[in-house]
């Protein structure tokens, strides 16, 4: 086959974060005139490749090469001159400044800027607007011509088309089908395989940390892409009561259920009930709406429409006190957030027993006993108990989950219990959902690991682009059906 | 006894570990050393007077560092407790006619609105406690400046049981009423952060608020809480201040409020939230008072007085953070 030169040479990159390993080893090799698709899992390293290949980290190991010629960019601006722009997923733009500052503080060429912002019928943007009164479809847009403005060798592109309506990203597409014919090459990283298959040449994937697969978009379909991206599944925990327990009566009656709940554009539609003993699954690509859900079910957000109800009643979660005395209790996906890091433990699991203020001229007579049963049902490792923050990850997960199995609740919502857990932990996390549930909560869960589902979960549904778009039996669910689905492909 | 260097390094590597175990006794040592230096000085400070006039200095002082205790448990402050007390106090001296209780009763009350209006600012406007309370000491001071020449033009002096409370003493002259009254707030404010749902919660606040909020706890009913409680206590310190000098004026509790709050930094609370107690405020508000006296007997000039105090403070903090960063 006669293909072009390579223009990007990435072997063996690896980098790590403390301890959290996000890319082993990666090769990938970008050649010119190519718009070369990164795809993978959340978690999979594509924002890490993005960051060292813009300059922002270095890879502690491994090599860059552009042209033949080592580039192991140290800082963005090595990157800029070595012929990389990058759009990250963020705006990277000041909001506090207007445009035209913003531009000037990252010597931006004006003209050529507006040449580039017209042709997305830009061009009469006032340069004096502050960046925090664009919307985010904007945002991108000028972050973009921005980019191109460098003229750069290669351009990266990080879930640019997530925030840009059809028509802009239509404008898009055929601007990098140009940009490719005048020997600029882009990569470009996407939930969305529809675009994939329609303008990329090539495609990467990454999977846990290294490239598993480089296809040729031309001769393959979306569901081989979908295949290629989840490969061999992976070890799961082994002592989890994987279809132990009986599935849910479908008479049970519905604890929790949301109604048409919608926030802004994040969040569409979505309606769904958990009912007493069920474990409900829900599935979603980053960035789907998933976490604002979470958000207004919780208490923390208001929704711009839709109703809760708890026992079929509706209910207006004002704050997370309102949420809590309906007995709906949040996990969050940050654990750092319900935790207190320089108080002991105790003082940890306790703290959900004094929250009205009839509790607080004394404390709870039963409160040694609870604290001593949250430790015991989750066992809790209390070596390092007079501090939190010096526990473990995972005894800080069980602590996070213990000061609701101290206060009692009846639905749990949890928003990506495992993330960050070693296996063990991970399994007796599985066990414990599924006890409390048997014990007659209602859970939502929300994990970003597919194979979780079939071991938790009754059922479960799967979310994208502010939608509910499908729902299945957990027990039959596999990575293939979810990704699938998560892809809004159904 | 000890020979060795290797004995008496394990004995201090004991020691050490004792003091961070157990800071509080640390606190009460630098006292003593405080208290011999300035009987060094002074033979005369070594005896029952020494101690009572002592600690007739550390009663208001320790209360007013009590309230910035409970605020800096939660990562706030107040800026205006000394304006509080001062506004407490001449609340009280106006009111002196209709007998003591209601002149106290007043007094308190003052301290009950204001540190209710900088709980609702800080908690619910949620405007930075520093500036929050800067304000508010700004805005009663303008107040009172023009209420001294209108509502409040009466009495400046305060009545006779606010005077006996504040300055005089009994079993026979040798323990003075304002420090019962400063030991019986002292119970109640150890009791409250040990023993008390609110108490924890002030800790919990102050360490991660977000948990506590995700908790179910309406977090801004509990600083709002603290900083009526803070302003209960300076109007009670202010009160103490004006029966000590017999008479009020907009400047008579000025002095005392960078002291309150270096009393409860010295006695280890963090002003970053979470972490202190008030055990070790009562030594900082000792020794600083200690270290009042002795600049006094040292006769020399203000200006040495300040450079002494200031670097002893300094050296104090310090001490205390060394302290807890190697735990």
């Amino acid at each position: 086959m006669n293909r072009p030169s390579p223009l990007l040479t990435i072997s063996g990159v690896a980098k790590a974060y403390g301890s959290v390993v996000a890319l082993k080893a990666v090769d990938m090799t970008v050649r010119r005139h190519e718009i070369h698709a990164l795809l993978g899992a959340n978690g999979a390293g594509k924002s890490t490749l993005v960051r060292i290949l813009a300059g922002v980290h270095p890879a502690d190991r491994g090599t860059l090469e552009v042209e033949g010629k080592t580039a192991n960019f140290r800082t963005p601006v090595e990157a800029m001159r070595g012929g990389m722009a990058t759009v990250f997923q963020d705006p990277a733009l000041i909001r506090d400044l207007t445009i035209a500052q913003n531009l000037r503080l990252s010597q931006t060429d004006p003209a050529t800027f507006a040449q580039w912002l017209d042709e997305f019928d830009l061009g009469s943007l006032d340069r004096d607007r502050m960046v925090r009164d664009l919307p985010l479809d904007i945002l991108r847009l000028v972050d973009l011509a921005r980019a191109l403005a460098l003229n750069p060798k290669i351009l990266l592109l990080d879930e640019i088309t997530a925030a840009l309506t059809a028509d802009q990203a239509e404008k898009l597409f055929e601007l990098l089908d140009r940009l490719k014919s005048d020997g600029c090459s882009v990569v470009l990283i996407t939930h969305r395989l529809a675009e994939v298959m329609r303008i990329c040449d090539t495609a990467t994937i990454l999977r846990d940390g290294r490239n598993v697969a480089e296809l040729e978009v031309g001769g393959i379909t979306q569901q081989e892409l979908v295949h290629a991206m989840l490969g061999s599944p992976v070890d799961l925990a082994p002592d989890t009561p994987a279809g132990t327990t009986a599935p849910t009566p479908a008479d049970a009656e519905t604890v929790f259920a949301v109604e048409e709940l919608a926030s802004g554009e994040a969040v569409r539609q979505v309606s769904f009930a958990v009912r007493r003993g069920e474990v409900l699954g829900l599935v979603a690509l980053e960035g789907q709406g998933q976490e604002r859900v979470f958000d207004i079910l919780c208490g923390e957000r208001r929704p711009s429409s839709g109703r809760i109800l708890v026992d079929g009643s509706p209910c207006r979660f004002l704050s997370p006190a309102d949420a809590v005395r309906q007995g709906v209790v949040l996990i969050p996906g940050d654990r750092l957030q319900a935790l207190l890091p320089s108080l002991p433990v105790y003082q940890n699991l306790v703290v959900t027993l004094i929250t009205r203020i009839r509790q607080w001229l004394g404390l709870p007579a039963d409160e040694r006993a609870r604290a001593a049963n949250a430790i015991d049902s989750l066992s809790i490792d209390t070596r390092a108990a007079a501090q939190v923050r010096r526990l473990s990850g995972g005894n800080q997960q069980k602590v996070a989950i213990g000061r609701w199995l101290v206060s009692g609740f009846r639905t749990l919502l949890c928003f990506d219990p495992t993330r960050g857990i070693d296996i063990q932990t991970k399994g007796e996390i599985y066990a414990l959902l599924r006890k409390l549930a048997a014990d007659g909560a209602a859970v939502l869960l929300y994990t970003s690991e597919l194979a979780e589902i079939p071991l938790v979960c009754d059922r479960v549904l799967v979310m994208h682009n502010g939608l509910i778009v499908d729902e299945q039996v957990a027990a039959q669910a596999t990575e293939a059906s979810l990704l699938t689905a998560a892809h809004g492909l159904v | 006894m000890v020979d060795s260097a290797a004995a008496a390094t394990t004995v201090r590597a004991r020691l050490a570990a004792k003091a961070r175990a157990n800071p509080s006794v640390v606190l009460g040592g630098v006292c003593l050393l405080l208290v011999l230096v300035t009987g060094f000085i002074e033979p005369e400070y070594l005896s029952l007077n020494g101690a009572r006039s002592s600690l007739l200095q550390a009663a208001p002082l320790g209360i007013l560092a009590g309230a910035q205790t409970i605020l800096m448990l939660t990562g706030g402050i107040d800026l205006s407790v000394t304006m509080i007390a001062t506004g407490s106090a001449y609340v009280a001296a106006s009111q002196s006619s209709h007998g003591a209780a209601v002149a106290i009763l007043m007094g308190v009350a003052v301290g009950l609105v204001v540190g209710a209006a900088n709980g609702v600012g800080v908690a619910v406007f949620r405007v930075n406690p520093l500036i929050m309370t800067l304000a508010m000491s700004g805005i009663m001071l303008g107040t009172f400046t023009a209420w001294t020449q209108s509502i409040l033009r009466g009495s400046t002096v305060v009545a006779p049981f606010i005077k006996e409370l504040a300055a005089g003493s009994f079993l026979g002259n040798r323990l003075p009423y304002s420090v019962v009254v400063w030991a019986a707030i002292s119970l109640i404010l150890i009791w409250l952060l040990r023993r008390t749902g609110w108490g924890r919660l002030l800790y919990a606040v102050g360490d991660n608020e977000t948990a506590v909020r995700l908790a179910g706890v309406r977090t801004w009913q509990v600083r709002i809480a603290a900083y009526i409680a803070a302003g209960i206590l300076g109007s009670i310190a202010g009160i103490l201040l004006a029966g000590r000098t017999g008479a009020v004026d907009l400047q008579l509790a000025n002095a005392f409020l960078l002291p309150s709050v270096a009393a409860a930094v010295i006695g280890g609370t963090s002003i970053f939230g979470g972490v202190g107690g008030y055990t070790g405020t009562i030594l900082g508000a000792l020794i600083l008072s200690v270290l009042n006296s002795m600049l006094t007997f040292l006769n020399v000039g203000q200006d040495i007085q300040q450079l002494v105090y200031g670097t002893i403070v300094l050296a104090l903090a310090w001490g205390y953070a060394g302290l807890a960063n190697r735990e």
